[in-house]
């Protein structure tokens, strides 16, 4: 796209007027990338047809630095999305897209965000079908917040529910944990450090889709381990099962870059944010059959089963470290916090 | 990651958990000084691993649970009149007497997070109209480079940095809890990182006027127990000496050029420890000659003074005289979610330990 066409080279308030000059934005940006038959309607929303349940989840984006290492916060905004509707077992169809722009905003970087909105949404197969875009006053923001509503029809043979879980259970991560949330620590101000470690967000969507295809009703959850790491969902889920969850440490599928990283700065893996990583909890008779299907696929080439549920220790979480030692894992309080020595 | 896996092997720490349970003949109550100590512990479960004759006893080393409250109340006073206040992570969540740094950052105060004090240099020289202060906190592993932010500032002309000292030292505290009539210390885990700065030579006096092993210790969970086998040997032939079980990264005469850098900025004198009180001659304090950079002074906020929340025994905790469970207010009015005292906030506080970790599943 020649920016120049645009006249401005920053977002200012009058973008988010709803005059003219959003109007110029929409069609040279938004309509010109998202086309589709819902959103060329030009409608206050999209009328859709959906034929079994839908499953429908929505996330806001505020990741700062907005450009990081291995994607954006667009691309993040449509992945995150996609991927929740995903674990709720749903093949995901469409998107609404919102953006609330803190005025300032450099027009390159809006575009270059919105591009990979657009690569990120056809890579996961979902259309963008309606949208919002605010522009707030210079100080109200970070620089670009992103909301996205996903809906994805129900998968036919899923039946995703902690109800469905039971003791002896196999606990599977598709893929090294932490990469994401030390991607962002790398850059973030005061703690900038060398690393190539990138983030991991990615499209889970049609990896969950093969488990079901394949699986059916022995997938008995899927769940994203983003903010709060693997750790927090883990203790969310032994809290909702009334029965325990033993992990291994040996088995954390953990790049060597990123420990040295959590090591060096004081971090605990474990409660380290995801971006493209998921948890399935599945029948003990199937698992290995899971992980095999996994390695298969490009975001499960390191899936590993890394515990079990156990009626040991209801509502707990423990691990067993290097050593034979275990302790309890308890969810993540507040940020996770660097310490001093 | 070299150096770290050797240290975490399991066989090998499996080889001195056998020893200890082959030498040890009746209980001892061994105290490790440092709050990485503590983590280490019970992040890789090894108080459920040693021999139950073995009772360790959680010490005072936890730089967020000795800042006393009032240096809290100062940062907090900054915060609230304009000036950049940067600290270590894990001191914002510590409750002042009335708010923690969290809680004024989200009232508008300029607070920021870093790994290392030069950054808050930087940020001085990068906001030259905002006055900008480190709060430097720690034992004597920090002093190095808090000491060099000043050196820093003072060589590249920065007059709008400064810092809060509320520097503590261990063997003072270690003197302080031996001295204490409740105290039942049979050894101590000497920190590991203090000693790769200051050495070994303030711990033999010690050892030698109460009688007590001290042995050097890392943080690997191999390093903990083979410093505890250390510890139980000494114990059960019954001599004291200053042992060095993390020699990799602890030398006899220390970091020579960190001292240097300590000695050139600062001096001993009196402190103040949360839960403990003054112990003299416990702490650094900037010599006369950096005044300029001592926040204290700069803003006039040595006056502000602060009594400790009554219902908190953190004072006994530090000392190993009473368990985090033998507090009334223990998970019902203090827990991490609302952290009476500071051992209940920093993931080495014994309190914060004993809350995650130590309950039913530990004892079973």
């Amino acid at each position: 796209m020649d920016l120049s066409e645009l006249g401005f080279d920053t977002i200012n308030l009058g973008h988010g007027s709803g005059g003219l000059m959003t109007r110029e934005l929409l069609d040279k940006i938004i309509f010109k990338t998202f086309s589709n038959p819902f959103l060329d309607q030009k409608h206050d929303g999209a009328i859709l047809k959906i034929e079994n349940e839908i499953a429908i989840s929505t996330d806001s984006f505020v990741i700062s630095p907005i450009f990081f290492k291995g994607g954006n916060i667009g691309e993040l905004a449509v992945n995150g999305t996609v991927n929740d509707v995903a674990m709720c077992g749903a093949i995901p169809k469409y998107l609404s897209l919102a953006f609330i722009v803190e005025e300032g905003l450099k027009m390159e970087e809006f575009v270059e965000i919105v591009n990979s909105i657009k690569i990120a949404a056809d890579k996961s197969g979902v259309q963008i079908v309606t949208g919002d875009t605010k522009v707030v006053e210079r100080g109200n923001g970070d620089k670009i917040f992103i909301n996205t509503t996903g809906f994805g029809e129900v998968h036919p043979k899923a039946n995703i529910s902690t109800a469905n879980i039971r003791v002896g259970d196999k606990i599977i991560l598709n893929g090294l944990i932490a990469q994401h949330g030390m991607a962002i620590m790398s850059q973030r101000e005061g703690l900038e450090f060398e690393s190539t470690i990138v983030s991991d967000t990615t499209n889970l969507n049609f990896l969950t889709n093969k488990l079901l295809d394949k699986f059916g009703n022995k997938v008995h959850l899927f769940r994203d381990p983003t903010r709060g790491g693997v750790a927090s969902v883990l203790s969310e889920i032994a809290n909702d099962i009334n029965n325990g969850i033993i992990i291994f440490e040996d088995k954390l599928p953990l790049d060597k870059q990123v420990a040295a990283a959590c090591e060096i700065l004081g971090l605990d893996p474990l409660y380290v944010a995801n971006e493209g990583v998921f948890i399935a909890i599945v029948d003990a008779e199937v698992a290995d059959e899971v992980v095999i299907l996994m390695n298969n696929d490009e975001n499960g080439k390191n899936a590993i089963c890394i515990g079990e549920i156990t009626e040991a220790h209801p509502d707990k979480v423990v691990m067993q470290s290097n050593i034979g030692g275990k302790r309890i894992v308890t969810p993540l309080i507040g940020e996770q916090l660097p310490r001093i020595c | 990651m070299k150096y770290l896996s050797e240290y975490r092997n399991l066989e090998a720490t499996k080889s001195y958990l056998n020893l200890i349970e082959k030498i040890i003949t009746k209980p001892w109550n061994i105290m490790e000084i440092c709050g990485g100590q503590t983590h280490g512990l019970v992040k890789n479960g090894i108080l459920e691993l040693l021999p139950e004759k073995v009772r360790m006893i959680h010490g005072p080393g936890c730089p967020v649970c000795v800042t006393p409250l009032n240096l809290i109340d100062k940062a907090i006073e900054l915060l609230e009149n304009d000036v950049i206040v940067c600290s270590f992570g894990d001191m914002i969540r510590v409750p002042g007497s009335k708010k923690s740094l969290m809680e004024a950052k989200a009232r508008g105060g300029d607070l920021r997070i870093l790994y290392s004090p030069l950054e808050a240099v930087k940020i001085a020289k990068n906001n030259p109209n905002k006055e900008v202060v480190f709060f430097a906190v720690g034992f004597e592993t920090t002093a190095p480079a808090n000491a060099l932010s000043v050196l820093h500032a003072q060589k590249e002309k920065i007059k709008n940095y400064s810092i809060l000292v509320s520097h503590v030292l261990v063997p003072p505290a270690m003197e302080a809890i031996l001295d204490d009539e409740f105290s039942n210390i049979n050894a101590f885990l000497g920190a590991g990182h203090v000693c790769a700065i200051m050495g070994l030579q303030e711990y033999y006096p010690l050892a030698e006027k109460y009688k007590i092993p001290i042995i050097i210790t890392g943080f690997e969970p191999l390093d903990l127990v083979q410093g505890i086998y250390l510890a139980v040997e000494q114990l059960e032939k019954g001599i004291y000496n200053v042992e060095n079980q993390y020699a990799r990264v602890v030398k006899e005469e220390g970091n020579k050029a960190a001292l240097k850098v300590i000695h050139q900025v600062f001096e001993i004198g009196d402190r103040e420890w949360r839960g403990i009180g003054e112990i003299p001659l416990s702490g650094y304090r900037l010599k006369k000659e950096f005044k300029d950079f001592d926040a204290e002074l700069k803003f006039g906020i040595s006056n502000i003074v602060v009594p400790e929340n009554s219902d908190c025994i953190a004072g006994d905790i530090l000392k190993g005289i009473k368990k985090p469970f033998e507090c009334s207010q223990f998970g019902n009015n203090c827990t991490p979610f609302k952290p009476l005292g500071a051992p209940m906030v920093s993931s080495e506080g014994a309190c914060a330990a004993y809350y995650h970790f130590s309950n039913n599943l530990i004892s079973s």
